[in-house]
Order: structure tokens, then sequence, then C-alpha cells
């Protein structure tokens, strides 16, 4: 028995552009990326329900507050007491007009702390604030 | 007269690796690239000593005691129940834009406390929410 051949038509994927196509995907990437900036205190953050999301990182400094009461200004130690808090918010508020804080404060912080911190940021003008939190379901 | 032809060398970069370049990259990128996940309760705080005067009928304070425990205009409340009770509050005729519910937390309530209270006020839909400055 004999078998037809098949058809010698042969049919080709162009792959010339496909270098453009990814070169296209890798920018949009790079572009759109902010490679994690902080590593921050470790802290267990409390849960809420009326969460919104911070849009834009760039425009973000993060104050944490672990249960100790140690405080850390994107990754600079500070106190309230020597003032460096209060210069380290009014720099970074002096630089970014639009400045918006994450507050990454431990569950265990007392308010009383938490107030202290709150007004040093009043007093740099850092005014637009967002206390962290988890989702809680 | 016979003039040469010049023979036509092209010189050629091997692109056929290219892709698997760029390929690479991207898996970094990929790889690399968190989604924000910042998230939390958003609250505008007042300039530094900026005070305004406001009738008092439209305050309703809310305490939290070192304890953790709440009491909203002299009544204690669970705290699972206070966005009712300001929902209630704000529904009264006339009050959705004029409430102002102050906040005061003692200086040893827990920070966990707070946010759980404020979280429910939030829920409410109050508006104007002030958080009161802890005497040292």
């Amino acid at each position: 028995m004999k078998f037809n051949r098949k058809s010698k038509v042969k049919s080709n994927i162009p792959t010339a552009s496909l270098p453009d196509i990814i070169f296209m995907l890798l920018f949009f990437f790079m572009v759109t990326t902010v490679l994690r900036l902080y590593d921050g205190l470790v802290v267990d953050l409390p849960a809420a329900k009326s969460i919104e999301k911070i849009e834009s990182r760039r425009h973000t400094s993060y104050l944490w507050i672990n249960y100790e009461g140690r405080m850390s200004f994107d990754d600079f130690v500070v106190n309230i007491d020597d003032g460096s808090l209060y210069k380290r918010a009014y720099n970074r508020r002096m630089e970014t007009p639009q400045l918006m804080m994450s507050l990454k404060y431990d569950k265990k912080v007392p308010m009383g702390l938490v107030s202290l911190a709150n007004d040093e940021l009043r007093k740099a003008t850092a005014l637009i604030v967002n206390f962290a939190t988890r989702f809680k379901k | 007269m016979l003039v040469e032809k010049r023979t036509k060398e092209v010189g050629e970069i091997p692109m056929c690796s290219m892709a698997d370049i760029a390929f690479l990259l991207l898996v970094f990128f990929l790889v690399t690239t968190t989604i924000s996940t910042d998230k939390g309760i958003g609250i505008l705080l007042p300039q530094w000593g900026d005070q305004k005067d406001v009738p008092k009928k439209n305050i309703v304070n809310v305490l939290i005691n070192a304890a953790g425990q709440v009491m909203i205009a002299g009544k204690e409340t669970p705290i699972p129940l206070i966005e009712k009770d300001i929902r209630e509050r704000l529904e009264a005729p006339g009050m959705r834009d004029l409430l102002i519910v102050s906040l005061k937390p003692d200086k040893d309530t827990e920070y966990d406390v707070f946010i759980e209270v404020l979280d429910q006020i939030k829920l409410s839909g109050a508006g104007r929410i002030s958080i009161a400055e802890i005497e040292k």
C-alpha cells in the first residue's frame, strides 16, 4: 500500500518581530516597577475593613513603630525627643509636596506614642496620612 | 579601462538570540516586581496649632479607655455596635454634614483598639473625624 506524502508546504511563524514584542513588554515592566524601597521594622499591623489603597508609592514615605516603641522613618532610625523624626519628615515633605505618609504601627503601641508621632508629622506639615492595616475578612 | 566591481559583503549581527536576552530580562523584572500592597485607613491630619470653635451640639465624643472600653456621648458601647450608633446620629435631620466625631483615646489605649474604633466610625460613613491630642 502506498501512502500519499503530505504536502510539502512549510508553515513558518515569522519570529523576526519577536524581540520587539518582548522588548516592549520589558520596557513596560521596567517603567512600572518600583523596587522594594525600605525594609523597615518588624510590626504586627492591626486589621480593618474600611481601607483604601495607596496609589503612588513614589510619593509615599513610611514610618514604622514597633512594639518596643522604636521608630524608623524610611529606614533611618529616628526619635521624637531629639527632633530627628521632625527633621526627616520635614525634609521629605519639602522634596515631595504631595507626600503621603504610610504609618505602620504595631498593634501593641500605646496611643500616647502614636499621638506624639502624629504631632511631629503635623509640625512637619506631612498631613496626608494612612494608618496601614491588614484587610479584615 | 576595467573597473573592478566591489564585492558586497554585508556585516551581520546575529539577531536570533535577541529574543532570548529580552526574555531573560523580562523574567527578571516579572520576578522582582512586587505589586503595591500598601493599604490602610486614610486620614487628613489638622494643621499644627489650627483650632476651630465648633458648636457643642455638633460634636459626639467617643472615648476609649486604657482597657479598650468605648464610651459614646456618655454611654458605654461595645465596639461592634459603634457603626450603628454613629450612623443613627448621622441620620438625624441636618446632621450629615455637621456631625464631628471626636475620638479621644487614653494614652495607654492599644493602637489595635483605636484602629478598630476608627474603622467602625469610617464604616458608618462619618466624614468629619477628629482625633484628639493626648495630654502629656
